[in-house]
């Protein structure tokens, strides 16, 4: 199959189709749709009438970083910030297939933070609530209060993979493994048993990877990159589509490398400045002026048609 | 050893039987003394923007280290040899350790691992 558009202007219909239903809810978000792993904004989006999905996409949404346990003037509402985002995705015309969460689910890894998490998560109506563990959900024991919460397969790992709707998903955890003075890392158990869980999955199939720290180095000086990624690009290169969704620094920053698509999301708690930002030393919560931050904050809607290689994926803030 | 997490706690002075020996100075830092009754030192660390300040310090056998969390992120005091290590600290969190022995600990913090620092313990 073409990667590829075959005009390459990737107006192609069946793009169209699948994001015309997306379009309609989201208001003044914008639309990016991703075509042979080359990901463009389609154009801010206005209000419209309902449409149908294709009705062989799969949808889910991807949020993260919620923080829950966080009480600071950046938010002081981040449980009112969660549930509205919930609100939202409960009322999407077409729920989602399931909802993944990119980590950082909890503030200060207490148990009573994973508890309230994973009760307010249940709100959401649908089948299942993917996550992956972040830096702040291993703080005290490593993943062990993460997993007692949030083991999706029972496995004792907090890396998984599953199938649905033609697409390969893979949760990996890249917040442990570090050195002193590094990057988190992957690990070579992690990246052993990536390989041969990819191994057993067509190139042809899309894969969607889920880990908090995004898996390309956006920002060293703040810990902001995964320092084994490389290691990972490689096993996922053969794949024709692949799409990693990050979390961890509260804001949308978009690379590609080859078919592989990687993609941050904003937080659901608080922003982060900007890697480099002058004046800026370190990545702590941004505080801003009362009104503006429901559009720092938001949820994604991502949207893949089965057969093909292309993927929609719409950021969506809290407020307009 | 001793250590503990305290949240906006007093400190706590104990005495220490000690040598009363000027240590290292090394890296010039002001001295301070330890005599066979008098309470143990303490050396206060700040952690604020995501560094620990000092990073580098040189204490003397029985000083308590006190480390602070000025930052709104939580952050951890964990040594690389794993002889201490804090839970994490929220804002105003305090976490403190005597050093006993002699010898240099490279900490980190494990939210952050690129937070490095080091106390040296000389007699």
């Amino acid at each position: 199959m073409s990667k590829h558009d075959s005009d390459g202007s990737g107006h192609n219909p069946a793009r169209r189709q699948a994001l015309s239903c997306l379009a309609s809810w989201t208001g003044a978000a914008v639309v990016w749709t991703v075509a042979g792993g080359v990901p463009y904004a389609l154009g801010a989006t206005g209000s419209g009438t309902p449409a149908a999905a294709a009705p062989d996409a799969l949808t889910f949404v991807q949020i993260s970083d919620t923080h829950i346990g966080f009480r600071k003037p950046a938010n002081p509402d981040i449980v009112g910030s969660l549930r509205r985002a919930i609100a939202e995705i409960n009322a999407l015309p077409q729920a989602p297939a399931f909802v993944v969460h990119t980590g950082d689910v909890s503030h200060l890894s207490k148990p009573e933070e994973f508890g309230q998490a994973r009760e307010i998560l249940q709100e959401l109506r649908v089948d299942r609530v993917h996550t992956v563990p972040g830096e702040h959900d291993t703080i005290d024991e490593g993943v062990t209060g993460y997993l007692k919460y949030f083991d999706h397969d029972g496995n004792g790992k907090a890396w998984y993979s599953f199938d649905q709707g033609g697409v390969h998903f893979v949760g990996l955890n890249n917040v442990l493994n570090f050195k002193a003075g590094t990057l988190a890392a992957l690990g070579d158990e992690q990246l052993a048993w990536m390989k041969t869980d990819l191994a057993r999955v067509s190139s042809s199939t899309p894969v969607v990877v889920l880990g908090h720290i995004p898996l390309w180095t956006i920002w060293e000086p703040w810990g902001w990159g995964t320092a084994d990624s490389a290691q990972a690009m490689a096993l996922l290169r053969p794949f024709g589509s692949v799409t990693v969704l990050n979390g961890h620094i509260h804001q949308v920053l978009q690379k590609v490398e080859g078919n592989i698509a990687l993609h941050t999301a904003m937080s659901l708690a608080y922003p982060l400045p900007t890697p480099g930002e002058a004046g800026i030393g370190e990545p702590g919560p941004v505080t801003v002026p009362a009104g503006e931050l429901g559009k720092l904050l938001g949820t994604r809607q991502l949207s893949l048609v089965r057969g093909s290689h292309e993927l929609a994926l719409i950021d969506k803030p809290l407020a307009g | 050893m001793n250590y503990a997490v305290t949240r906006n706690a007093g400190h706590r002075f104990r005495a220490r039987a000690l040598l009363a020996l000027a240590f290292c100075a090394a890296f010039a830092t002001p001295a301070f003394f330890a005599t066979a009754a008098g309470p143990a030192s303490t050396v206060e660390v700040k952690i604020a923007k995501f560094v620990f300040e000092p990073k580098e310090i040189t204490i003397a056998p029985g000083t308590r280290v006190v480390w602070t969390n000025g930052d709104e992120t939580p952050h951890t005091v964990t040594s690389n040899d794993k002889s201490f290590a804090s839970k994490g600290l929220d804002t105003d969190d305090k976490f403190e350790h005597v050093f006993s022995k002699e010898g240099d600990f490279g900490y980190i913090c494990t939210v952050h691992p690129f937070m490095t620092g080091v106390v040296h313990v000389r007699k």
